[in-house]
């Protein structure tokens, strides 16, 4: 804490809290590098997923620049599916699977839960070297001859084509492990070193979703390393798996990858449930409702997410009985995500909301996760499906679930928990704007692409007729409003860097174990072990305190209690 | 909701706005080819916002359940949007230092959690039984069905009717009952017709298929919806739907065309259609296979048996056993077409590649105006002749 309070209301916080904390506890790049510190590892999996980021959305706009016009606007047909492979492998396995559990979530999920650190810390820093690993053999191949499979890898084109495949599936192969890693972790940690008194059902919901994440993680990846590995070995020696003319099958290679990679949309989005779930009981000072519903909901969409992957198969020569299957378990899936948005707005009624810059991401991700959800109802269905399968209203609705649903809620939860990891507050006003412009972006980019898919427009097509191109230059328009808004949101973040410390420890009023410690978190995260008597969502105690321009906490004789010390 | 319409009004008049042209050309400085294809199939103008025209027997079914859904998504995003608005207007806190406490900490309700479980669950159930009956017609062709083969191919497609005819285009009947057995040489594709709201993978080495009536007289675009590499998005062609009379007299004409095509031309048809073209180049660039610029009387040097020339005798072998004499320096990797060919087909072919392929000089035409074979290889081939008698496998 930088802000001093030196009432006497106020018990000090500990001495060494002024100065000592996690960022500054030791110094010199190898206490980075070498560092053990779940935090540390939070923060440099966030610099790099944002850096990934970054990267992914530059392909983007490249890709929405060339689709102004049909035929040639400012590449190749070969570059333009260079970059769209690009952007969705980087997209997807660079940003949006490690995204919420291995940034936010490793820097959270031992704060919340109440503990030092992770159960394997070594291995929670191995899991960030292969992430490096991974994605430096993703992005290598840019020098050389980027892959142009797209990212989904299909045979026979992908044991065909003569751009290296090889280095991308090495790539994602690598990455996998990085993120199995990171769910064992997680796993354990949540059995094992949960604190007196933190039962199940007292955990926060993020650490719900964290955990069936990291099911999925340790369950389904394997699936995909093994797969790519076969790919990879059919390249190099032709075995014949995958390949017709070897006496492979070229639908057994979308089984395996589905298999994994179905599960894998719900990597991407089940954490950003548990990310909107803690802002919006935040924000609206109200228990949040339905807890276990919320909390069980994500297990189920964790179980029931490995048997759908056939849905991605409708029109491939899959048999009828099987997709006939696939299409009913995929419609039960709407019924728990359905419970959860239900809940939020039911934790709305009659509290009191703080529309601030973390519950706007919530409310913005509320709408456009409703739209990618409802959409998928339509894909869900088989006939309807035949028609828009592989065309732009697929684009469109996995945009709306994957970028306004796991990334809107990556960057609430990043405005969110971003006080508490750096111990300054960004610029409120530029937080808002950046976050409305982003809403009108995101649904000027990806809403005209439903009209095109349902009209018939093709994924994946660097030509178009020039009757969809007035909806393409909407959809262009809205790519470069977002690439504005996130330059905005880039400039606040880094500037508040630069100032001294100011965040309060807890400045949201959430109840959680991390808002306990001071911002940002001592190396040990608390100065005195928590102890857990109540739910993650009771907001009574918390007492927004002017002074400390935060919350603290009423001790229960009616006395405040600093925020920077622990509750009980 | 107020957003969706909003922006589906922004959408249709920036569009309309964007279609005259007035900020296109400010908003686009880059001057690009008019689509890069020399002849993309037209889009007829659809009645409805959403869906192409209705051109099949599938269309009412499938329009059907996306318009039902359409409605219970907007139903559903207008509660959404209203119980975000009035919410946070209701319940919106003045400011932190207020500390107000909320109106009510109830946080749970089975009663409720079970209606907004039902509910939804009854929903997609009957949205399930819906869909599994239209999927059960769309994969159920009728016994009496015309059946065309389709075959698709890095990037083209080809169809070959029961009459013998292949043709780069799908032609069909008016009212009939047609089948498409579907295959691919190389790589998956995807048979799309989104007027006849039918999609079928085309996946190498098996058969797959679709089948649908087609209900309206014209001419409808056909897709690749399967990603395949460099030219995916250029791999189009076109259904032509004519009445039952006028698609007998279509196939017969096309037929008598085959057949008095001079061979220089049909040899450039088959040029085009059997897939030389994608490993023979004309210009003189190596690709898989040697180019065809000045071929003829050129002196080669065979992998193992010394040098040959050129003739028309070592072209008919090669199109028949390839691997016979191997030029040296590239793979043993061209398909035989014995039997895949007929003679006049491989009398064109050899004719073709010793006289226009080999100078560079166009090819003579035939006098009839409408018997132009298509220049452009990477361009679907519109009015182009159609073939008798031969096609890739």
């Amino acid at each position: 804490m930088t802000s001093p309070s030196a009432t006497a209301d106020v018990l000090a916080p500990p001495a060494e809290s002024d100065s000592d904390n996690y960022l500054t506890h030791d110094k010199g790049i190898l206490s980075w590098l070498l560092t053990l510190d779940h935090k540390r590892i939070g923060v440099m999996y966030l610099m790099c997923v944002l850096g990934a980021f970054a990267l992914g959305g530059l392909f983007a706009l490249l890709v929405r620049t060339e689709l102004l016009t049909p035929g040639k606007t400012i590449v190749e047909h070969d570059t333009y599916n260079q970059l769209f492979t690009l952007h969705g492998a980087v997209m997807v396995f660079l940003v949006i699977i490690p995204g919420i559990p291995a940034a936010l979530g490793n820097f959270v999920l031992p704060l919340q839960l109440g503990a030092k650190d992770v159960a394997f810390p070594r291995l929670n820093l191995a899991s960030w070297y292969l992430w490096v690993v991974g994605a430096l053999f993703l992005v290598a191949s840019l020098v050389t001859n980027a892959a142009d499979t797209g990212w989904t890898f299909y045979t026979p084109y992908s044991t065909t084509t003569t751009t290296s495949v090889i280095p991308a599936l090495f790539g994602a192969f690598i990455l996998g492990f990085s993120s199995i890693f990171t769910g064992l972790n997680f796993i354990t940690t949540m059995h094992k070193l949960r604190p007196p008194g933190m039962t199940w059902f007292r955990m926060p919901l993020f650490l719900w979703a964290l955990y069936s994440t990291a099911v999925i993680q340790v369950l389904a990846t394997p699936v995909l390393a093994i797969t790519l590995l076969l790919l990879i070995v059919e390249r190099f020696v032709g075995i014949g798996i995958f390949d017709p003319a070897l006496g492979g099958d070229p639908v057994l290679f979308q089984h395996f990858f589905w298999f994994y990679s179905h599960p894998a949309v719900y990597i991407m989005i089940v954490p950003a449930f548990g990310v909107v779930s803690e802002i919006i009981a935040s924000f609206s000072r109200k228990r949040i409702f339905g807890y276990k519903f919320i909390a069980l909901s994500s297990v189920a969409i964790a179980i029931l997410g490995f048997l759908v992957w056939g849905h991605h198969l409708f029109v491939s020569g899959q048999s009828v009985l099987a997709g006939t299957i696939f299409s009913g378990i995929t419609f039960l899936i709407a019924i728990p995500t359905a419970i959860k948005v239900f809940n939020w707005i039911a934790t709305m009624y009659k509290g009191r909301i703080h529309l601030d810059t973390p519950m706007l991401y919530a409310l913005f991700f509320l709408w456009v996760f409703s739209i990618g959800g409802l959409t998928g109802i339509m894909l869900g269905v088989m006939s309807l499906d035949v028609h828009l399968h592989d065309t732009y209203f697929v684009v469109a609705h996995f945009h709306y679930v994957m970028m306004g649903g796991a990334v809107t809620a990556f960057f609430g939860g990043l405005h969110f928990w971003w006080p508490k990891m750096f111990g300054r507050m960004y610029d409120e006003k530029w937080g808002r704007t950046a976050c409305g412009l982003l809403f009108v972006g995101l649904n000027l980019t990806f809403f005209p692409q439903f009209i095109l898919g349902t009209r018939g427009m093709p994924r994946r097509y660097y030509n178009y007729l020039p009757e969809f191109q007035p909806l393409h230059q909407l959809s262009s328009m809205g790519a470069y409003l977002m690439g504005i808004a996130f330059l905005i949101v880039a400039i606040y973040l880094l500037r508040s860097l630069r100032k001294p410390m100011d965040a309060p420890a807890n400045p949201w009023g959430a109840n959680t174990l991390e808002w306990r410690t001071v911002s940002p978190p001592p190396y040990y995260n608390f100065h005195e072990a928590p102890e857990v008597a109540e739910g993650p969502y009771e907001y009574a105690d918390w007492v927004y305190d002017k002074r400390e321009r935060g919350y603290v906490r009423k001790t229960r004789g009616g006395t405040p209690h600093p925020g920077t010390s622990t509750g009980s | 909701m107020n957003t969706m319409f909003a922006l589906l009004l922004g959408a249709r008049l920036l569009g309309a706005r964007l279609l005259g042209g007035e900020l296109l050309g400010r908003l686009v400085a880059v001057a690009a080819p008019a689509g890069g294809l020399a002849d993309p199939p037209k889009v007829p103008p659809s009645p409805s916002f959403w869906m192409p025209n209705s051109a099949s027997n599938f269309a009412g079914a499938t329009d059907g359940i996306f318009d039902a859904l359409l409605w219970i998504s907007l139903l559903c995003m207008f509660g959404l949007a209203l119980a975000i608005v009035s919410f946070c207007r209701r319940y919106r806190a003045t400011s932190r230092e207020a500390n107000e406490a909320a109106e009510s900490q109830v946080d749970h309700s089975n009663t409720l959690e079970i209606t907004w479980s039902i509910i939804p669950l009854f929903v997609v159930i009957g949205v399930f039984v819906v869909g599994f009956k239209q999927f059960v017609d769309l994969k159920t062709p009728p016994r009496a069905a015309y059946e065309v083969h389709a075959t698709g191919q890095r990037w083209k497609w080809g169809f070959e009717y029961p009459e013998g005819l292949t043709h780069p285009e799908l032609h069909v009947p008016l009212g009939k009952d047609v089948r498409v057995l579907i295959q691919s040489v190389d790589v998956i594709h995807s048979l799309y017709i989104p007027e006849f709201r039918v999609k079928q993978d085309a996946v190498p080495g098996r058969y797959t298929e679709l089948w649908f009536k087609p209900t309206q007289v014209g001419t409808f675009p056909i897709y690749c919806a399967e990603y395949c590499g460099t030219s995916h998005s250029d791999m189009l062609s076109r259904v032509v739907v004519h009445t039952p009379e006028d698609f007998q007299a279509w196939v017969a004409e096309e037929i008598r065309k085959i057949e008095a095509m001079p061979l220089a031309e049909l040899g450039e048809l088959t040029f085009n259609q059997a897939g030389c073209s994608t490993c023979h180049s004309l210009d003189g660039s190596a690709k898989v296979g040697p180019t065809f610029k000045g071929v003829f009387g050129r002196q080669e040097k065979i992998f193992g048996q010394g040098t040959i020339v050129v003739d028309e005798n070592y072209l008919r072998e090669s199109i028949l056993e390839p691997q016979a004499k191997l030029v040296e320096g590239f793979p043993p990797a061209m398909p035989t077409f014995k039997g895949q060919l007929s003679d006049r087909r491989i009398l064109g072919l050899v004719e073709y590649i010793k006289t226009s392929a080999s100078t560079g000089e166009p090819v003579p035409k035939a006098a009839a105006p409408d018997s132009a074979a298509p220049e452009n290889k990477d361009a679907p081939p519109s009015n182009s002749p159609a073939d008798a008698k031969g096609g890739h496998p």
